[in-house]
């Protein structure tokens, strides 16, 4: 387990460890979590409640996530943690997005841990700023950052809390479609000197 | 036997709820409403059946009508030849208000045909039925006399003499060779039998010498009793009450191997189940579960009863079960690939990998809804709303997705006004935030489909841009020229 745990997290800095919930706040939430669903295979539930505006759009989605994301539109907060747990517990599902709106307790995140261990399956709560549970894996900030070029779409993923390993902070350029990304160098780091301007 | 129900409708309906004195259903044809069925006292008065409505209440002022629902006509008569079997293994339906049964070998068992024919008056009598009922050696006699010659017996052998005095249109034939017989002379069947055949054909056609034949017995005629649909449902009565779960899961484990053995001998898997578990206190409680897709696995079934058995309140004891399936669905039996199941999940009974996914949206379903599990299915449209179908998961298949070119937002909401000015804008307040354009794209003109009144597209045209922020959201922003007005609809990555 531990040699599997660095295997994955050495091999990419941006993987969610599996069999494991973790949460993600911030504006681009959303598109954190898509992302991340199209990263692996298999049928995906995002459990959203059920008075939610936002939802997705099925032609900005990215390839090959649109015939496998199923749509769960609960009623309640208790009815969105449940199944979110019942979720997480079916070995078959390669992910759960769930989008709580109240702040999870450190009895439900710890459920929530169970249920995905249980299930093998990554779970990912959309939350709020601040609502986390102190149960999670990691806890990511996700937003969007203005980009000079027309053609990227620059993405700001900070890793806020980690239980197995360090913070820190990626600048990612996607484009919307497919399943990978790469990573910007921060400013600071280039290889070549900047031109100068004139 | 003939069997024939002469105000079938009308008694089915008295039976439900009784009226003194002339009563008739009516039934709308055309832009009149006529009578269908009356009942004897309406009879007395004159009404007959087929007679407008307006001549009807001329004649009978406080005539009580009801619309006729001719499907509860339908269903009852089933029910009627359901009863039916009772007296005979193959019973079937003769028009709309009439059985036709076979009876041969049978009457012994009640003492005779007229302890037959007894016994069933008084049995439709108690419920309130009017009945006229017939025995002969043929269909055809049987139905005629039933329908024209007020019932009874024609012994065998005595045929011809039995029908003999019934009219012509006894025999079954259209109300056209009814009249052209009448207007010849020949009103009883009596009056056909000594004539020549081939005269009678080349005039009459040959359904005419058809239908006298096989009233008669020369031609046969099977009754075609319909096969009964196949009934899925199973019961068990226990001897001592049980209380406890697994006792009841254990019950439930024996129902469901027979009704899913029945399942499968009809190539069909259940789409919903119902369990009934009466209590020693003769209360009744029922467990309803939907399935996301149609199954026969006795053993993922009980797993998805579990959680309701939990919840159910034993009180003194359970003495019965009954299980049924009251929606199923055609279902193959589907060849198991090596793929698909390892041995020892075939020993252990473990589902297959897309079963789990199905067995989770039931479980789901079964406390949302069924129609809170959606999924997502391209449409035609181009109106950005309808351009997507969000569909229940347990009722369509996934389907892939064409190529579109056009950019799309990953996140769709819907529009909210923005306070803007300019086109497009440079700054913008949307949620209470304010913005500030670094890059626009667009416009894109979308123009409301015409054919299609959305309230939302009242506004008009739209123009939609994709505006990149230095704040960092990229937004999805449309106007309307029409009617001027800027509006955030959707979120890009």
């Amino acid at each position: 387990m531990k040699m599997l745990r660095d295997a994955a997290v050495s091999a990419d800095p941006l993987a969610l460890l599996p069999a494991r919930v973790h949460e993600v706040q911030g504006p681009g939430r959303r598109a954190f979590g898509l992302l991340q669903a199209a990263r692996r295979k298999g049928p995906v539930f995002w459990i959203m409640p059920a008075h939610q505006p936002e939802g997705p759009m099925l032609w900005g989605l990215p390839e090959g996530l649109s015939d496998r994301l199923h749509l769960v539109r609960a009623r309640g907060e208790t009815d969105l943690l449940w199944a979110t747990e019942e979720a997480l517990r079916s070995a078959e599902v390669a992910m759960v997005l769930a989008e709580p709106e109240k702040p999870l307790g450190l009895t439900a995140g710890r459920r929530l841990q169970l249920a995905a261990e249980a299930g093998r399956t990554l779970g990912l709560m959309l939350i709020r700023e601040g609502q986390g549970s102190n149960a999670t894996e990691t806890r990511w900030h996700a937003a969007a950052l203005p980009s000079d070029r027309a053609d990227s779409t620059l993405l700001r993923w900070s890793l806020i809390k980690n239980k197995s390993g360090t913070l820190g902070d990626w600048t990612v350029g996607w484009d919307g479609k497919a399943a990978d990304v790469h990573l910007v160098s921060p400013t600071g780091q280039r290889c070549q000197p900047a031109q100068t301007p004139g | 036997m003939s069997i024939w129900f002469p105000r079938l409708a009308s008694d089915v309906s008295l039976r439900r709820h009784p009226v003194e004195g002339p009563f008739a259903l009516t039934l709308r044809a055309g832009n009149a409403d006529h009578l269908h069925c009356v009942n004897p006292a309406a009879m007395t008065l004159g009404l007959a059946r087929g007679m407008a409505l307006a001549d009807a209440r001329a004649i009978c002022p406080d005539l009580v009508t009801r619309p006729a629902d001719l499907v509860a006509e339908a269903a009852a008569l089933g029910h009627l030849r359901r009863w039916a079997s009772r007296y005979a293994p193959m019973v079937a339906r003769d028009g709309a208000d009439g059985l036709m049964a076979d009876i041969s070998g049978v009457p012994h068992l009640f003492g005779g045909e007229e302890a037959l024919r007894d016994d069933l008056h008084a049995r439709m009598e108690r419920a309130g039925l009017a009945v006229v009922s017939a025995v002969a050696g043929t269909r055809g006699a049987a139905h005629g006399l039933a329908r024209h010659g007020g019932g009874g017996v024609i012994a065998d052998g005595k045929l011809a003499e039995g029908i003999g005095p019934l009219p012509v249109a006894a025999l079954r034939i259209d109300q056209a060779t009814a009249e052209g017989l009448s207007r010849v002379g020949l009103n009883r069947i009596a009056d056909l039998l000594p004539l020549p055949r081939a005269p009678l054909a080349r005039r009459f056609g040959a359904g005419l010498v058809l239908r006298l034949d096989q009233a008669l017995g020369a031609q046969t005629e099977p009754v075609a009793a319909e096969a009964d649909a196949p009934h899925f449902g199973v019961r068990m009565t226990l001897p001592e009450p049980i209380g406890k779960q697994e006792d009841v899961m254990a019950g439930l484990a024996r129902l469901l191997d027979r009704l899913c053995a029945r399942l499968a001998l009809h190539q069909m898997g259940a789409r919903r189940l119902r369990l009934d578990l009466r209590r020693v206190d003769r209360a009744t409680v029922q467990l309803d579960i939907g399935l996301a897709q149609a199954m026969r696995d006795p053993l993922r079934i009980a797993a998805l009863f579990r959680r309701g058995i939990d919840e159910v309140d034993a009180g003194f004891g359970i003495d019965a079960l009954r299980l049924c399936a009251p929606v199923t669905e055609p279902l193959a039996p589907a060849q198991l690939t090596s793929g698909q199941l390892t041995p020892a999940q075939l020993t252990s009974g473990q589902p297959a990998p897309q079963d789990g996914v199905a067995d989770l949206v039931t479980r789901l379903g079964n406390r949302l809804g069924f129609d809170a599990i959606q999924r997502l299915a391209p449409a035609e449209s181009l109106i950005p709303e309808r351009s997507f179908l969000t569909l229940p998961t347990a009722y369509s298949a996934p389907a892939a997705r064409p190529r579109r070119p056009r950019h799309r937002p990953l996140i769709l909401f819907p529009p909210e006004p923005v306070t803007a000015h300019g086109q497009p804008p440079a700054r913008f307040r949307w949620r209470r935030m304010s913005f500030t354009t670094l890059r626009a794209t667009g416009p894109e003109r979308i123009s409301p489909e015409w054919w299609f009144d959305d309230p939302a597209w009242r506004t008009g045209l739209r123009d939609y841009w994709r505006i990149d922020t230095r704040e960092g959201p990229r937004l999805w922003l449309f106007q309307t020229p029409q009617t001027p007005g800027w509006y955030a609809q959707g979120e890009f990555a």
